[in-house]
């Protein structure tokens, strides 16, 4: 367990920089936890990670990428329902980098 | 793929008050994550899990039953509830989640997930499939 520091708010995370608590989340952690490993947030990545949270809000889940990448498909258009348009964004994975900006625990199914 | 098995995951045991409900639902989604070919029963108490209007704020326990929604995006199209297990505790199929999935080779037409069938069906059923786990 470790803590960031957003908006000088300590906020905790797990060992692998999620979250602990979802209610933490403001677009500010997005930024911070991006700013961190050196990418920077455009439109494009807001879409994916306001749909993650839209699909938790809904489910109580992160889906898994697979799922993520037809849902995002079916809402966002084809050209944007592939892993390769989502792996361009968020290239340490779809669903863990993506999933973690927006806030989430690591997607189920993500070993 | 070469080796897709036919998983049927078994719920028998209320949604709270132990983690069987929710492990078994995570399993599902993994197993389903990796297309393996994954069916759904629930019997006894396990058809609880899957009743509408669930409200666990008494209970201090995350509510859970959305997720049984998103079983559809995972290409879980086969749920089978038994009709005897329905019937003891008075319940009918308009007391379940209204669960549904798209059908590929249909123009994506939404259709039910959820099966009514009899215990006698549910034996041939887990008789037919190459796994069985139980929760």
């Amino acid at each position: 367990m470790g803590t960031i520091n957003v908006g000088g708010k300590e906020l905790e995370v797990d060992e692998e920089g999620y979250l602990s608590n979802l209610a933490d989340w403001t677009p500010e952690v997005a930024e911070y936890m991006a700013k961190d490993e050196g990418q920077d947030l455009t439109e494009n990545h807001w879409e994916v990670i306001n749909f993650l949270r839209e699909y938790y809000e809904e489910y109580q889940i992160a889906p898994a990428v697979r799922v993520l990448t037809k849902a995002i498909g079916k809402k966002l258009g084809k050209e944007k329902g592939n892993s390769k348009y989502l792996y361009e964004l968020f290239p340490y994975g779809p669903g863990k980098q993506a999933c973690k900006y927006a806030g989430l625990p690591k997607p189920t199914g993500c070993v | 793929m070469s080796d897709v098995k036919n998983f049927l995951y078994l719920n028998r045991r209320a949604p709270y008050g132990t983690v069987y409900a929710w492990e078994s639902l995570e399993v599902v989604l993994i197993g389903a994550a990796f297309e393996q070919d994954v069916s759904l029963a629930f019997v006894d108490d396990g058809v609880y899990q899957i009743m509408k209007g669930q409200d666990t704020s008494g209970l201090g326990i995350k509510n859970f039953s959305p997720t049984y929604s998103a079983l559809g995006d995972y290409d879980v199209q086969k749920i089978y509830v038994e009709k005897e297990s329905l019937d003891a505790r008075g319940l009918t199929v308009e007391d379940l989640l209204d669960l549904k999935y798209e059908d590929e080779d249909d123009d994506w037409a939404e259709k039910d997930s959820i099966k009514v069938v009899s215990a006698e069906e549910l034996a041939k059923l887990m008789d037919e499939s190459d796994v069985v786990l139980s929760f």
